[in-house]
């Protein structure tokens, strides 16, 4: 598995780039990486972040749009204003989890 | 006395009722509820816009389950998995002592705005996820001879995951045999990056699209459908018009699934996935499309999970440690048109990959390309389906997935 370092950091991450290991994700890391791909992480672009770790960390995959919308509270749209189009790809990269999965 | 109960009498319920039937002695009682007795051959429902006969799909269900079996016909209201009961729509209520939930998904268009609306009119938005939708989509296409034509997959996981993609190759085929492709646009649209999700199935099936001249519109991720204006419109403010859609709506539980409180935000019910006994509830067990297993909802699932649940079952209710034996095995034909399909076979930790499939008699079979062998395979499954797999016969295919031909990619290990 590559290894991706940012600002001192490391991290192991999969082909795509997504991490393979949750527990080496912190907030500042997800800062970092946020401002790779134009994005500013606010409390605002945070929420949904902490509810998809939140909840992953109980189910054990990375949540669907869906979910973040019945389970979560969010709305799909806003998620779309704050992570320009692929959110879902988007949320979970920068929330330190695997790649969502449309099953086979 | 012992009393299983099994709710929904589809693939593998019946199949389920089969195979207990012969594993379980005479203390035990099974007692299978579904709400109508029409069984129905939903492989057939992608045929039926083109040539199949609509009758041929539909079966009494009662003639597939075995004599000591008991059929109820009644809708389930809840499950109170803590009085072990199952309380029907007409106010009956049943105890079990096992409960095996197989009912299986249904198309829910109320959860996108407009779709509902647009479906109702069957003019120019249709599906093929239900006998009647399937129905009416063979009517609109013998209408349609000119426009642009959507193809539209709303989210994952839907039931049989390829069956849009083979409705796209079959329409492409379709009028490219009347010679009026030239004037029939096709996209295929998808909430997925791309064809398919595993890398290299999505690469061949992507590869496809390309050779058959159909549009790909990936990261589609769909907001509305306006049926007015005859347009899809995506959460990133994309539209795609079209005149005619032919769209699947998002695929969820049943309502009872909800109210009972068993399921996910969809209405799967999680279970371990290699044991299918549900996490919350050490006494169901569920089958099929109705369980949250990372791995396709298809026929072809229900059947091989079936065969292997049946010994954690039986270890469950002796009290023995369960085998944990399903490995998430899938074995799906992809029509691909032009009298030709491809084969995938792929499991939880396998994704489909190239190479042969070893099938007596017919075989070797195609992986991941089309060949002439595989459609004809995946028309002989209609017999097979009937007259093999829902009556828990033996098949000849290994239930397990075996790498028997499959050529792994370069620097991947097996």
């Amino acid at each position: 598995m590559p290894t991706n370092t940012i600002n001192g950091r490391s991290f192991e991450v999969d082909e795509e780039g997504f991490f393979t290991d949750r527990d080496e994700w912190s907030e500042d890391l997800a800062k970092d990486l946020a401002a790779l791909i134009g994005i500013e992480l606010d409390e605002e672009h945070l929420a949904p972040l902490r509810f998809m770790r939140q909840d992953a960390a109980v189910t054990g995959v990375t949540p669907t749009l869906r979910r973040l919308q019945t389970v979560g509270g969010f709305d799909i749209k806003s998620l779309f204003a704050l992570y320009p189009g692929k959110p879902a790809k988007k949320m979970s990269w920068l929330a330190g989890l695997r790649k969502p999965v449309g099953c086979v | 006395m012992a009393k299983l109960l099994i709710l929904g009498a589809g693939t593998a319920g019946t199949m389920a009722a089969n195979l207990l039937r012969k594993a379980l002695d005479a203390t035990w009682s099974i007692t299978v509820v579904d709400q109508d007795t029409e069984h129905l051959y939903q492989p057939g429902f992608l045929f039926i816009p083109f040539w199949m006969e609509p009758t041929r799909v539909k079966k009494d269900r009662r003639g597939f389950l075995p004599e000591g079996v008991e059929f109820v016909e009644a809708a389930i209201r809840r499950v109170d998995p803590h009085a072990r009961e199952v309380h029907l729509a007409d106010d009956r209520t049943l105890a079990y002592d096992w409960l095996v939930i197989a009912t299986g998904t249904r198309p829910d268009p109320t959860l996108v705005e407009g779709m509902v609306e647009a479906l109702a009119e069957r003019t120019n938005v249709h599906e093929f996820y239900t006998f009647e939708g399937a129905k009416a989509l063979k009517a609109a296409l013998d209408g349609f001879d000119a426009g642009r034509l959507l193809v539209h997959v709303t989210e994952m996981p839907i039931k049989c995951p390829v069956a849009p993609l083979e409705f796209a190759f079959l329409v492409e085929d379709h009028y490219r045999k009347r010679r009026l492709r030239h004037r029939v646009d096709i996209t295929y649209v998808t909430p997925l990056d791309g064809a398919f999700t595993k890398p290299v199935a999505s690469k061949e099936l992507g590869g496809l699209l390309t050779d058959r001249s159909i549009r790909l519109a990936a990261d589609f991720a769909v907001e509305r459908v306006d049926g007015k204006r005859q347009v899809l419109v995506a959460y990133d403010g994309r539209e795609l018009p079209f005149d005619l859609l032919v769209t699947v709506p998002p695929n969820v539980g049943q309502q009872y699934v909800f109210d009972s409180g068993l399921g996910n935000e969809s209405g799967f019910i999680p279970v371990d996935k290699h044991t299918l006994r549900s996490v919350e509830h050490e006494r169901i067990f569920v089958l099929g499309d109705a369980s949250d297993i990372p791995t396709s909802k298809a026929g072809s699932v229900a059947h091989f999970m079936t065969e292997q649940f049946v010994g954690n079952f039986l270890a469950a209710v002796e009290g023995r440690p369960l085998p944990h034996s399903f490995d998430g095995h899938a074995n799906c034909f992809v029509e691909s048109g032009r009298g030709q399909a491809l084969l995938l076979d792929f499991n939880y930790d396998t994704e489909p990959l190239k190479g042969t499939f070893p099938a007596p008699v017919i075989g070797p079979m195609m992986l991941l390309k089309p060949a002439r062998v595989n459609h004809l395979g995946k028309l002989a499954f209609e017999q097979i389906y009937w007259n093999l797999l829902l009556p828990g016969r033996k098949l000849p295919v290994p239930t397990e997935m075996s790498m028997a031909g499959k050529r792994v990619p370069a620097g991947q290990k097996e």
